[in-house]
């Protein structure tokens, strides 16, 4: 049985109901998973040791200890821990809080979970979607690393995702061509196309990584050519 | 370097249906599929690149022949086909999509699949990827450069352009015929075009173009399992009129020429881009 938790930080449960999502579909395909932690769809208290997986969504409130210890004891548990989602992988709209809300009005400041422990994957996307969580679980099993590659690059590296890099990294490097991947993938409709190029509307994008993510002109994985 | 890619097969042909031939740029391939696709449940939406005012490229969500119809012929810009896709699904409520697109498009609509972290529940609903032959495309303003400055045309006057025999072509709503030869239009090419490898859409299910073809015919590589017996059905229903590749001129020696020579162009580009330090897609 492979032992897998949903541990949640500050988040909104967006990637619990994708990860949700896929229950079925990863029963059906592993007939092995164990779901050993999770708080709304597992009625255990504490995170056991020794997880296979750890899939933990959210960013992480620097101003709480709670928090921290959470996530730190997180990367002791985990085999492999996984930055599930935008928040977790990149800061995503927590990116932008600074304190004085209700109802913890010192929380001010909010870190990607990558930031805080090194993370073996990160998953961006608000939430992923949930056949890229199946495809990441299903490779870490595998020990697929050539398809792990990019998700393990931004565990490492991804954290300041944001609809600039569209400009930044493609359109100032004359890469992009003009294929919309960017506005569709983009959850919050930030992305437009205006005259073949993308157009990022800075005040709705929420920083979740997704549209430059799916650019094939940034990274293009030698096995998305392996075609049937 | 292999010039085309994997494929099964690859043959000539043209869309049985006269009024798919007359709207179409070659044999009509794309809007056949599409057409037969919607008219006998294998498809139920189908992204277009539809032409609107003075001759503007804009993707679309087709379900209709009349809406196929609509939007055949090559438009020599960018067309962001894959930025409708999710509304395809979510708006449109398809699940059994054809894309279809240049080589790039076809590459990133791939990545969608494999990759498909902004893509919740498209994957399982394509259903078709039809890729066109591609040697550069243009950005707007630089079509628009060849059609008003070089061959005099206005934009609003423009019905159909066309790339052969060494030149751009531009047909009015007047009837005339204006032309300008292909090598004066290299400087409005988009740039990022020069880094592409890809001359046959070498990851659709269907690839097709005009090269290698009679006129009024069009060439295609079979490259899946899911392309061969689509168009084997369509084949079978008497939607295409097919010939051998073997038998028909120029054949497929020019479409290896054009392939290669992209290649070996754009490889050199490439090059020199990784000497200055400047990415690309790894
Ligand atoms: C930029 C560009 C460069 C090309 N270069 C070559 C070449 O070098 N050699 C060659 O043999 N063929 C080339 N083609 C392909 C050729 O022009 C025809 O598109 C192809 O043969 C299909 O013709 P058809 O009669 O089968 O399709 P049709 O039935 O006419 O349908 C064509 C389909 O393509 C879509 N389409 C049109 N323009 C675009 C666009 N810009 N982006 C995405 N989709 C579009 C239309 O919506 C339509 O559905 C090129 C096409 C484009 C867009
Ligand atoms: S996905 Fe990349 S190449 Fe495609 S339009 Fe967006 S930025 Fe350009
Ligand atoms: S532009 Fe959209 S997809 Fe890109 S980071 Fe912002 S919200 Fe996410
Ligand atoms: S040359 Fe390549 S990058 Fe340019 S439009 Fe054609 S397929 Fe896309």
């Amino acid at each position: 049985m492979v032992k897998v938790a949903h541990v949640q930080l500050s988040s909104c449960c967006g990637c619990l109901v994708s990860l949700a999502d896929t229950y079925e579909k990863l029963l059906d395909v592993l007939g092995a998973i164990e779901l050993v932690y999770s708080q709304t769809l597992a009625d255990v208290k504490e995170v056991p040791d020794n997880v296979d997986i750890i899939l933990l969504e959210g960013s992480v409130c620097l101003s709480d200890h709670h928090a921290l210890e959470v996530a730190l004891e997180s990367r002791k548990k985990a085999k492999i821990l996984v930055a599930l989602g935008a928040c977790a992988a990149s800061g995503n709209i927590t990116r932008f809080c600074k304190g004085n809300q209700m109802s913890k009005p010192i929380h001010d400041s909010f870190a990607p979970l990558t930031e805080v422990v090194k993370c073996d994957l990160a998953i961006p996307g608000c939430p992923p979607s949930p056949e890229a969580i199946v495809a990441v679980i299903e490779a870490a099993l595998k020990g697929d690393m050539e398809y792990l590659e990019p998700f393990a690059e931004l565990a490492k590296y991804g954290s300041e995702a944001c609809g600039c890099d569209l400009l930044v990294k493609v359109i100032n490097k004359s890469l992009c061509m003009g294929c919309g991947s960017c506005a569709a993938a983009c959850p919050t409709r930030a992305v437009s196309m205006d005259a073949g190029r993308p157009l990022v509307d800075k005040e709705i994008c929420i920083k979740c990584g997704a549209c430059s993510v799916q650019c094939p002109r940034i990274r293009f994985p030698e096995l998305i050519g392996n075609i049937e | 370097m292999d010039p085309f890619g994997k494929y099964i097969k690859a043959v000539s042909a043209r869309a049985a249906d006269k009024e798919i031939l007359k709207k179409s740029q070659d044999g009509g391939i794309i809007s056949a599929a599409y057409i037969y696709g919607l008219e006998n449940g294998l498809l139920d939406g189908v992204i277009v690149a539809d032409k609107e005012d003075k001759f503007t490229a804009v993707p679309k969500v087709a379900t209709t022949k009349d809406e196929v119809l609509s939007a055949a012929g090559t438009k020599y810009t960018t067309c962001p086909n894959l930025s409708v896709i999710k509304s395809a699904v979510r708006e449109y409520g398809c699940d059994k999509i054809g894309f279809v697109g240049t080589p790039c498009q076809i590459q990133s609509i791939r990545k969608a699949i494999k990759y498909p972290i902004g893509y919740r529940h498209v994957p399982d609903k394509i259903a078709l990827i039809m890729g066109i032959f591609c040697m550069e495309n243009f950005p707007y303003n630089g079509m628009k450069t060849i059609v008003e400055e070089l061959c005099g045309v206005r934009m609003e006057d423009v019905v159909k352009t066309d790339i052969g025999k060494g030149k751009f072509w531009v047909y009015t709503k007047w009837g005339d015929v204006k032309t300008v030869a292909l090598k004066d239009t290299h400087p409005y090419e988009q740039v990022s075009c020069h880094i592409c490898m890809d001359y046959t859409a070498e990851l659709a299910d269907l690839s097709t173009g005009s090269v290698g073809s009679p006129d009024g015919w069009s060439t295609i590589f079979v490259r899946t399992g899911k392309g061969d017996d689509y168009l084997n059905k369509m084949i079978k229903a008497g939607a295409l009129e097919t010939r051998l590749i073997e038998e028909v001129k120029p054949g497929l020696d020019l479409v290896q020429k054009l392939a290669l020579q992209k290649k070996e162009k754009n490889a050199k580009e490439r090059e020199h881009r990784k000497e200055i330090g400047l990415p690309l897609p790894y």
